[in-house]
């Protein structure tokens, strides 16, 4: 079933959902003549898309709410941390075009600090599928659990077959090894794949994590690949700061423990906004350059 | 409104008065909005909202928001007037054993949301309301916000949301004191014409003096609920209402007051000598 399918199947079974957008249809374009009024476009205004998400979340409903991930997580980043997250609502929250599939749209759109800003408000949890397959996977377990969450909507093309067992809070192990561990969410699987490739060519052994929910993060297969492997790459297409890496740093510290971690992140710039391609090469994400770099960290 | 009714509605606003006043101590309270709103909830609870205390999880009910959260200690002061809780309770004002603090929190029975940040309870009344139509229901959403709060970005979006989705079992009300902080509204961001600017975002518009009973209920008795257009009532108030020692002093819109300071506003609220107050107001809230 297609995105749009599931949400249609979640509203036909259940009164309790609404699907909701502030004028951002790309996901959703077939569901307006499909739902009727379960459908709610508030217009360009994502505050009072947010806020009136709550205000159906408090007669019972549960809102999948969509919108550009940079207009909903920091336009209205108030309004989900206020009515949301202190209201403890369960509204699905989903970010459409997060971290580098904004490609060519420039800074004003790149929703790169979305998981860190998400994963700080409490009852908020964060789902970074890793593509299509993945986000299919997972959807109807997510919308139907009762917490509120932060989902980076993704409808890219696999890189792999997943493991079909989705859970919220556990990680998907795509495979074993003890010389490196490539911890990633989101769309940048694809390139840890191909790195994972290259790694293996050059003999070494690649532990490849797809973590799935940053929030609430699989802390048993973190910690294992920190005392198992020699060397821990974080792949993220996010800020330095407040994600993945920032999660794993939080994970240790807490653990009182440490590892040798190479993160793959935007170190407090913004990306250039040029097509998925040229943005991997330009910025240093393909498959090829995170193994030339994790190759000479050995 | 007959005149025995007028008299009940007279004495419980000045009976909220008096636990406005006594909440203003021991760390204070929005004291001047807290009192320019008092009359106009007292109203509503008797008069207006279709909702008692064993209705408060009816989903037929009527809501009421409180979008200018810093006035709760009206509201607080109207629930113990009509038994939803305690009065012992308020005197839990700032305690840790409960939920009654500067702005309204979910635990106290009656309150629908809870509110603090200006221009949010616009857009939640907004969902709430699109979902009693969902359901058919003919229940009504009743929002108050400040005239200050007219300042936010949100309340405008909200306001052209609710027209387009023909919100017409939504009812705004302005709590117009003329004030927001610590300096008139005209002064720093002019409002008016209020009237006009709702109509003009497609909504159903009234105005009434909000310490006046019979015609709020004149008013909120005109009000149209199935006319596909919200309905706005700016309620013209005073800050400060009832109390001329605070009503004079614009900037005493948060005062922590002395123990006795609370004795002597009492004692003017009774229309007794005026206060002699020394505390001044705390603008950093």
């Amino acid at each position: 079933m297609t995105y749009e399918e599931i949400l249609k199947k979640l509203v036909e079974e259940d009164e309790r959902f609404i699907v909701m957008t502030a004028e951002n249809r790309a996901a959703i374009r077939n569901l307006p003549n499909q739902i009727g009024d379960r459908f709610i476009d508030t217009g360009i205004t994502e505050q009072t898309l947010v806020g009136s998400a709550a205000g159906l979340a408090l007669r019972g409903r549960i809102p999948v709410i969509h919108a550009l991930a940079t207009f909903l997580t920091m336009r209205a980043f108030e309004f989900i941390r206020t009515d949301v997250g202190i209201g403890n609502l369960n509204v699905k929250i989903v970010g459409g075009f997060p971290g580098f599939l904004s490609d060519g749209n420039g800074a004003t759109h790149q929703s790169i600090e979305d998981v860190s800003l998400m994963r700080g408000i409490p009852n908020i949890n964060v789902w970074c599928p890793a593509d299509e397959e993945d986000m299919l996977l997972g959807l109807e377990t997510v919308l139907k659990d009762d917490r509120a969450f932060y989902i980076r909507y993704n409808n890219s093309k696999p890189a792999i077959s997943h493991n079909k067992n989705f859970e919220i809070g556990k990680a998907e192990v795509i495979s074993e090894g003890t010389d490196v561990a490539i911890l990633v969410y989101g769309v940048l699987l694809a390139q840890a794949v191909e790195a994972k490739r290259i790694l293996e060519e050059q003999g070494k052994s690649v532990r490849l994590i797809n973590v799935r929910t940053p929030k609430p993060i699989d802390e048993e297969q973190i910690l294992n690949a920190a005392r198992e492997c020699k060397i821990i790459a974080t792949v993220e297409d996010h800020f330095l700061s407040g994600g993945l890496y920032s999660i794993i740093a939080e994970i240790f510290l807490r653990n009182q423990i440490t590892a040798k971690v190479l993160p793959f992140a935007m170190d407090n710039k913004w990306f250039k906004p040029v097509l998925m391609n040229d943005l991997l090469e330009y910025e240093g994400f393909t498959g090829r350059q995170i193994a030339e770099k994790i190759l000479k960290n050995f | 409104m007959d005149s025995n009714k007028l008299k009940e509605l007279k004495q419980r606003a000045f009976n909220v008065r008096e636990h406005i006043i006594r909440m203003s101590t021991d760390g204070g309270c929005f004291i001047g909005a807290s009192l320019s709103c008092a009359d106009l909830i007292v109203y509503l609870y008797d008069s207006y909202l279709n909702v008692t205390k064993d209705t408060l999880k009816d989903p037929n009910r009527d809501y009421f928001l409180l979008s200018k959260g810093h006035d709760v200690p009206a509201l607080y002061g109207t629930f113990a007037e009509i038994g939803w809780i305690e009065k012992e309770r308020l005197k839990n004002h700032l305690k840790p054993n409960d939920f009654i603090y500067w702005h309204p929190n979910r635990n106290i029975p009656g309150i629908e949301f809870h509110s603090g940040s200006l221009g949010h309870l616009l857009s939640v009344s907004i969902g709430i309301a699109m979902d009693c139509k969902l359901r058919g229901q003919k229940n009504k959403v009743v929002v108050v916000l400040g005239d200050g709060e007219l300042d936010e970005g949100t309340i405008w979006e909200g306001a052209l949301v609710a027209a387009a989705k023909k919100l017409d079992n939504l009812v705004a009300i302005v709590d117009r004191n003329h004030f927001q902080a610590n300096i008139r509204t005209e002064d720093l961001i002019p409002l008016e014409p209020i009237e006009k600017k709702f109509e003009a975002f497609g909504w159903l518009t009234h105005r009434v003096d909000g310490h006046d009973f019979e015609k709020l209920d004149e008013t909120f008795k005109s009000v149209k609920l199935n006319e596909g257009k919200p309905n706005v009532v700016i309620a013209d108030t005073v800050r400060g209402k009832g109390l001329p020692s605070i009503e004079a002093r614009a900037d005493r819109w948060f005062v922590n007051f002395k123990h006795e300071e609370i004795e002597m506003l009492l004692k003017e609220l009774k229309g007794e000598e005026e206060a002699k107050l020394t505390s001044e107001t705390i603008v950093a809230r």
